[in-house]
């Protein structure tokens, strides 16, 4: 293999970086939303980076999640020397933006609002991130096998499923979760690893469903409402398949204007009978 | 009244304001960002040529409210659900004597519902009870994000909260509109988080609870929830929009209603002034789910009659033509009301 040299500037390292950090809510990574507004590299490695999201009222715990994990992966870096996060036109800028220039950390910053910490709120969204995941896991194996009884589900194992961008998705939830990824383990799990009874299964897939409509939903109107609050911050945005409509063709940088919904591999036999 | 292809939909708008938020009646930023986001929201989700200019957004009035609703937008009575966001605004954000004006004015038209706040204590109780009185209360609006001094959020099950919903039930105001977050307080924990309607709605089972947005960005919990608890229904206000820019989406959002509560617990809204009524409900009367959705069972002509207005009627006591109203569906109160139309292989094929 050749050592290839990559010319990266510094702010395309922080970038880079600064793409570990996830909307606990979205999913997705700060930087292919859009959430990033400038960053600013100075000599002697002085990093300063804006934030922005798609409202001045998006809830303040999780504005301060991406806050103050920016700030966490670029003090990580090993040339950075002052790091600076702003978080620019939310309610609560002035409190964050405090907390974070001041290392005061989550109860620092938030005082008598703040209890104890946002580990379990993190965890219920790393709960129905991996819920959303093996949701589109299994409806696209149901509607790529015809004969897969719904109840059948409770027996499918990762083994299973075809090797893909959905695949990969769900395995990476799985071990957030701390759950196993051996080719026999069970897909339809909750998040304690837990499997269900064949007669559980529909109800079990329709609440997940819900959850993973939920989730694509949001991360589409908070993308949209970027862009409207901030004209020309579609250019940050990158392509977001899951949940994508017609409209979106318009916004996502290198889309080529096809839109394939997943449900299209559906046989049209079953509508047929539902209907 | 709305009328298509021979057929006549009785409309209610459940959820409406009249707010003010011209620069003099702004208190600080925070005024002026809700208004922004509120604009944002119109901007983003309406076709292009329902889009109104800034200044037109800030205040309607009375007058402007009635030809937008009656005169062009096909509604038939509409209900008042005021924000007061009194940490934000001077005079606060819904203009509760305009409005309440108004509706002595039209009170073949218009309802005017009314909040409270538990964080007021015993002096708001006696409040509650002058305004029961003075406004002839049948519902009210709940805002559990509100400001309020060194609290920005409540919970529906704060043991003052219930205090509240006990001298509800005693002055006969049964439907409670509940606006869900962001909730800033307890931080720890999602500002959108429902669990609180659960334990309302379990020990008021003579309330109706109503929660507005369907619960979204949590659609997910709401439904779980209002699945469990006959008297949870869901509002549509912010979800109707998405019928134009998203389709699919709205599409799945309704399949999910009709499927965990049924038709008969699902409210029109416009939300006005976010939006306006006419071209949601020619749109929403047109609508169907995709046929590539084979997992929800089409809208019939029926349950968009029941949604766009014969509900919200009938918790409102509004009197409705004898030819336009339409019997409860045969559905469970509990759990899914459309468990045959689950597809997705074997299901669809027994």
């Amino acid at each position: 293999m050749t050592l290839t040299v990559t010319r990266h500037t510094y702010a395309d390292a922080v970038r880079e970086a600064l793409g570990a950090v996830f909307d606990p809510e979205l999913d997705e990574p700060i930087t292919d939303l859009g959430f990033v507004r400038t960053v600013e590299v100075g000599k002697d490695g002085d990093v300063e980076v804006h934030l922005r999201l798609p409202t001045s009222f998006c809830s303040p715990n999780f504005a301060y999640l991406m806050a103050s994990d920016s700030k966490d992966v670029l003090t990580a870096l090993p040339w950075t020397r002052s790091v600076v996060v702003r978080l620019d036109d939310h309610h609560d800028s002035e409190i964050i933006n405090h907390g974070l220039a001041t290392d005061a950390g989550y109860k620092g910053t938030f005082r008598h609002e703040a209890e104890d910490s946002l580990d379990e709120l993190r965890r219920t969204f790393q709960v129905k991130a991996h819920t959303a995941a093996m949701e589109r896991c299994l409806t696209g194996l149901l509607r790529s096998s015809p004969d897969l009884a719904e109840t059948a589900l409770a027996d499918v194992v990762l083994d299973d499923l075809p090797d893909g961008l959905e695949k990969d998705s769900l395995l990476r939830r799985r071990s957030t979760l701390g759950l196993g990824n051996h080719d026999a383990a069970p897909v339809m799990v909750d998040e304690h690893g837990v499997g269900y009874e064949p007669d559980q299964v529909p109800m079990a897939l329709r609440r997940a469903r819900s959850t993973r409509i939920s989730i694509d939903g949001n991360a589409h109107f908070c993308r949209g409402l970027l862009r409207t609050r901030y004209p020309g911050s579609g250019d940050d945005q990158t392509r977001r398949v899951d949940g994508e409509e017609p409209a979106d063709a318009a916004y996502a940088p290198g889309h080529d204007g096809t839109f394939i919904p997943l449900s299209t591999l559906a046989t049209h036999s079953n509508k047929e009978h539902s209907r | 009244m709305y009328t298509k292809d021979g057929e006549n939909y009785f409309i209610v708008d459940a959820h409406i304001a009249l707010w003010d938020a011209r620069p003099e009646n702004i208190k600080n930023l925070q005024g002026q960002q809700f208004i922004d986001c509120f604009y944002d929201y119109h901007a983003n989700l309406s076709p292009e040529s329902e889009v109104w200019p800034k200044e037109e957004y800030l205040y309607q009035g009375g007058e402007r409210l009635m030809k937008d609703l009656f005169t062009d937008g096909y509604v038939d009575h509409a209900i008042f659900q005021p924000a007061q966001l009194g940490e934000f605004y001077n005079n606060g954000f819904g203009q509760t004597e305009e409005a309440f004006a108004l509706t002595q004015a039209n009170s073949d038209k218009l309802t005017y519902n009314h909040n409270f706040d538990p964080r007021n204590g015993e002096a708001g109780l006696d409040q509650l009870r002058a305004d029961a009185e003075r406004f002839g209360l049948k519902g009210v609006k709940l805002y559990t994000a509100e400001w309020h001094g060194d609290s920005r959020g409540w919970k529906l099950d704060d043991p003052m909260a219930y205090k509240y919903f006990e001298l509800c039930r005693e002055l006969g105001i049964t439907n409670i509109h509940i606006h869900k977050g962001p909730t800033i307080r307890p931080l720890d924990r999602d500002a959108f988080d429902v669990a609180d309607v659960d334990h309302v709605a379990t020990d008021f089972t003579d309330l109706n609870f109503i929660i507005e947005h369907v619960g979204l960005p949590r659609l997910e919990d709401f439904c779980w929830i209002a699945t469990q608890e006959p008297n949870v229904h869901g509002g549509l206000a912010v979800a109707m929009p998405f019928i134009h820019t998203r389709p699919r989406y709205f599409a799945q959002i309704m399949g999910e209603l009709m499927y965990w509560i049924g038709e008969d617990r699902i409210q029109f809204s416009s939300d006005y002034a976010l939006w306006t009524p006419r071209w949601l409900i020619e749109q929403f009367v047109d609508f169907q789910i995709p046929d590539d959705m084979t997992e929800y069972a089409p809208l019939t002509t029926e349950a968009k009659k029941k949604v766009l207005g014969l509900n919200a009627a009938k918790m409102y006591d509004i009197e409705v033509p004898a030819e336009l109203r339409l019997p409860d569906a045969d559905e469970p109160e509990t759990g899914p009301r459309q468990p045959d139309a689950a597809d997705l292989g074997q299901m669809a094929s027994v």
